[in-house]
């Protein structure tokens, strides 16, 4: 029980109980299922690339590439649909799996094969992706998609006193997302693989593991979910701005670290990660809701990782406590 | 008729124009325990890789197991077959996963799509646990256990794998005797059960009588394999190196007034009451246990670390150091007892390593550096301590441990210290490089600098030291002169 509290995810349930119980009290509007349903189909598209990232993250790697890689296939794919008179669903997320598989698969093609360390790499296709999207598309935003993608789809509707809350198709590819990769990162082989490839890369090697599939998959698995957070985000806001994820990577990485995952590999967790995105969602939706600047959510957010990290790292930086004659029967 | 679990005769490796192996034989009886001893460099680990399938030897080599045929080469598939496996010295476990996990890694790579059933994982854990009658616990995480316990997770992991001839390279290079001991009942226990266990190492006193047979190696060629009965540490350190090692106890010595005198020195939870003092010329020797204070009371000299009680004298003078930036000025020198990630920046140059410690005096004018100053220190100090360097501009990692060592201690004499510390100066040092670190602290000793030297070889401490303090659980136990007791019964006390 005591290690389940002091896990990351422990202490980030404990926070978020704390953040809304207080949210709860001190505003009007923060603990009305309005509120609730407007946070996850809000909040859907960052834990879909959240759940991506912790995937590389776990296998020893990072990637911040991720969002604007979200903006090339949004961009191609809905593109490419106009010009085929609009198509539909089917077309689009096949072609959305397909392109973003592809930006995920080139970084891990050149992390692996060209031994390059993948934060290098994925600077260099971050500006590679963002630079040819502005370029070819001269910055210019799509503002007629397609009608299928333009009307909402409820999953689910909550009646209340005036009118209804609804939660949208984003939520359920969210749940989808999420299930899968906690599937498995948790419960499969290849899972346990990617974990011991970025625990202990050589060991990882010595055992067999397969470390280009290994790379490919995590890198892969990133580049899908991006692609298919890209394809909701369009779906979400009814456009296609070039520019509109950029920047959104940092946020992610933020929360997902929160969340437990080191840069190191071989830690975190798809719980911890939908948790780091939620707290930070709450913080920002506070904030928001006390009336209080929107600026200060990124002082928030600053102090919140500087803090959560240095927690984690208490217990090596405190002095042993034990007495002399506690430590030698220790070694006796 | 003795079974064989392995037999492997003619074997010559070529790496391009280099032999690292010579017409070499080795056979390995079921359930023996055997060693496979030489120096750095000597053909041992091209041996364990030509028998895991990971080199292919010369034509006319001949390896079989068990009763099988034998073949020219091994794979690796068939060394797998045959339940040959390696324990590394770096052990190959993953800290972020659990002892469970651990143990049967194989079978995630074996079925990467099979879902993760923890119970009956658990279950083979546990028997494998209960087999060796060890106490761990499959759910907590490797990288919370101590060195001794991560060998034990590779040594289940093998077991789980089926292991029938297990080599282990430098098992006990970083246990502490009791771990070792525990660890060798433990490889009793795994003959007994029919495996054949080989130690590959060159710390060879407490494997000594636990094999049954020793195979020595040297600069490739086989210098024979012997029963370990009769077999003394002399004598293996001989066939092992080639020259008679034998070094004399320093006789009586004269020396000079006190250089540093430690009084009632405390630190919580580390040691407590410490008082010494050490005369110019002297070599004190501090012993005792691992964990027993012995390099925690070098970090506090070294002002690394504050005391909580206690009196510091440097030449009668009271001194209290901030950081070991004022230590170091005050004229103590501290070779660490872990060269390879303290000691030493790897892959930096001879030439920086050597002149790290003095850069400040070595820029003149002030902040101007010349790189012909630091090749001139670092020339010099190579002559002066005997150092085999090819090129002082290659990084300090392609020298050997002996050599690594000598630039270790360059580095340190360049600041001219009044007080040498030397925690464990030949751990991972060559039988015959050994010899050569001591010429060297004798003859620092003798131009009057005071040497604390700390080890828990009661051979080092009783040859080289002058006077010995035994600690045991942060305290002096006992202080002795070397020369009135014999080696045993030093090592008896070092132990007890």
């Amino acid at each position: 029980m005591r290690k389940a509290l002091l896990s990351p995810e422990g202490i980030l349930v404990v926070l978020i109980a704390v953040v809304s119980a207080y949210l709860s009290v001190a505003t009007q509007g923060f603990a009305t299922v309005q509120n609730m349903f407007d946070l996850l189909n809000n909040q859907s598209v960052n834990i879909i690339f959240a759940v991506g990232l912790v995937v590389v993250l776990v296998s020893g790697g990072i990637d911040i590439s991720f969002s604007v890689a979200a903006s090339v296939v949004q961009y191609v794919v809905i593109s490419y649909l106009l010009t085929i008179d609009g198509g539909n669903w089917a077309i689009a997320a096949l072609l959305t799996c397909v392109v973003g598989i592809s930006l995920g698969l080139l970084n891990a093609l050149l992390i692996h094969r060209f031994r390059i360390v993948s934060i290098i790499v994925t600077i260099g296709t971050f500006n590679l992706f963002f630079g040819l999207l502005m370029y070819l598309s001269g910055g210019r935003s799509i503002y007629s998609i397609p009608d299928w993608l333009y009307s909402r789809i409820p999953v689910f509707s909550y009646e209340l006193e005036r009118g209804s809350a609804t939660l949208y198709l984003p939520v359920l590819v969210m749940a989808v997302m999420v299930v899968l990769t906690g599937f498995i990162l948790s419960r499969t082989g290849l899972g346990r693989q990617i974990y011991g490839f970025g625990s202990n890369p050589d060991a990882a090697k010595r055992s067999g593991v397969n470390v280009a599939f290994v790379q490919a998959f995590a890198y892969g698995w990133l580049g899908l979910c991006a692609g298919i957070a890209g394809l909701m985000q369009a779906h979400i806001v009814r456009e296609v701005v070039p520019n509109a994820l950029y920047g959104r990577e940092l946020d992610i990485l933020a929360a997902v670290v929160l969340g437990g995952a080191v840069l190191g590999g071989g830690r975190g967790t798809v719980t911890g990660a939908v948790l780091g995105v939620m707290l930070l969602a709450l913080i920002q939706n506070g904030l928001n809701l006390l009336g209080i600047s929107p600026f200060v959510f990124k002082v928030v957010v600053g102090v919140i990782i500087l803090s959560a990290i240095t927690v984690r790292n208490l217990d090596r930086l405190l002095p042993k406590l034990s007495s002399v004659n506690g430590k030698g029967e220790a070694d006796a | 008729m003795t079974d064989y679990a392995l037999k492997a005769e003619n074997i010559t490796q070529k790496f391009g124009a280099f032999s690292a192996l010579k017409n070499v034989s080795f056979d390995l009886k079921v359930g023996e325990v055997h060693c496979l001893a030489g120096e750095n460099g000597c053909g041992k680990s091209t041996l364990i890789k030509v028998i895991n399938g990971v080199h292919r030897p010369e034509p006319g080599a001949r390896i079989g197991f068990g009763s099988g045929q034998s073949a020219g080469h091994i794979t690796p598939s068939d060394a797998k077959r045959n339940g040959v496996h390696v324990i590394w010295q770096d052990l190959a476990v993953f800290p972020d996963l659990t002892v469970a996990e651990n143990i049967t890694f194989d079978s995630f790579v074996a079925s990467p799509l099979k879902p993760v059933g923890s119970r009956d994982r658990k279950r083979r854990v546990n028997e494998i646990i209960a087999r060796l009658d060890i106490d761990l616990d499959p759910d907590e995480l490797v990288g919370n256990l101590s060195i001794a316990k991560r060998q034990l997770v590779a040594i289940c992991r093998v077991l789980d794998a089926d292991a029938k001839i297990i080599f282990m390279d430098e098992p006990t290079a970083s246990l502490t005797r009791k771990e070792t001991e525990s660890l060798l009942r433990i490889v009793r226990r795994l003959s007994a059960a029919g495996i054949s266990v080989v130690f590959v190492s060159h710390r060879l006193a407490e494997v000594l009588d636990v094999c049954e047979r020793v195979t020595v190696l040297r600069d490739g060629n086989l210098v024979g394999t012997y029963p370990t009965e009769g077999m003394s540490q002399k004598k293996l350190s001989k066939l092992m190196t080639g020259m008679d090692v034998h070094e004399e106890p320093r006789g009586p010595q004269t020396f000079g007034e006190t250089a540093i005198e430690v009084k009632g020195l405390t630190r919580r939870g580390e040691f407590a009451d410490v008082s010494f003092a050490v005369r110019r010329g002297e070599i004190l020797g501090l012993t005792g246990l691992m964990g027993s204070g012995r390099t925690e009371i070098a970090l506090t000299l070294f002002g690394m670390n504050k005391a909580d009680a206690g009196q510091i004298l440097l030449e009668g003078k009271p001194v209290s150091f901030g950081s070991n930036k004022d230590a170091i000025a005050a004229g103590i020198a501290y070779v660490s007892e872990d060269r390879l990630n303290l000691g030493l920046i790897q892959n930096q140059s001879i030439i920086n390593n050597t002149a790290i410690t003095v850069l400040d005096d070595l820029a003149d004018p002030p902040v101007f550096l010349a790189p012909s100053r630091l090749s001139q220190l670092c020339t010099s100090w190579i002559a002066r301590l005997k150092t085999k360097v090819s090129d002082p501009r290659l990084p300090v990692s392609v020298l050997s441990g002996g050599n690594q060592q000598r630039i270790v201690l360059a580095k340190w004499l360049a600041t001219n210290p009044k007080v040498l510390i030397l925690d464990a100066p030949t751990v991972g040092v060559d039988v015959g490089a050994k010899a050569g670190i001591f010429e060297i602290v004798r003859d620092l000793a003798a131009t009057g600098m005071s040497i604390i030297l700390i080890s828990d070889e009661a051979s080092e401490i009783h040859t080289h030291a002058d006077r010995c303090l035994i600690l045991r659980n942060g305290r002096i136990h006992q202080q002795l002169d070397p020369a009135d007791v014999d080696e045993e019964k030093l090592e008896e006390l070092i132990n007890a």
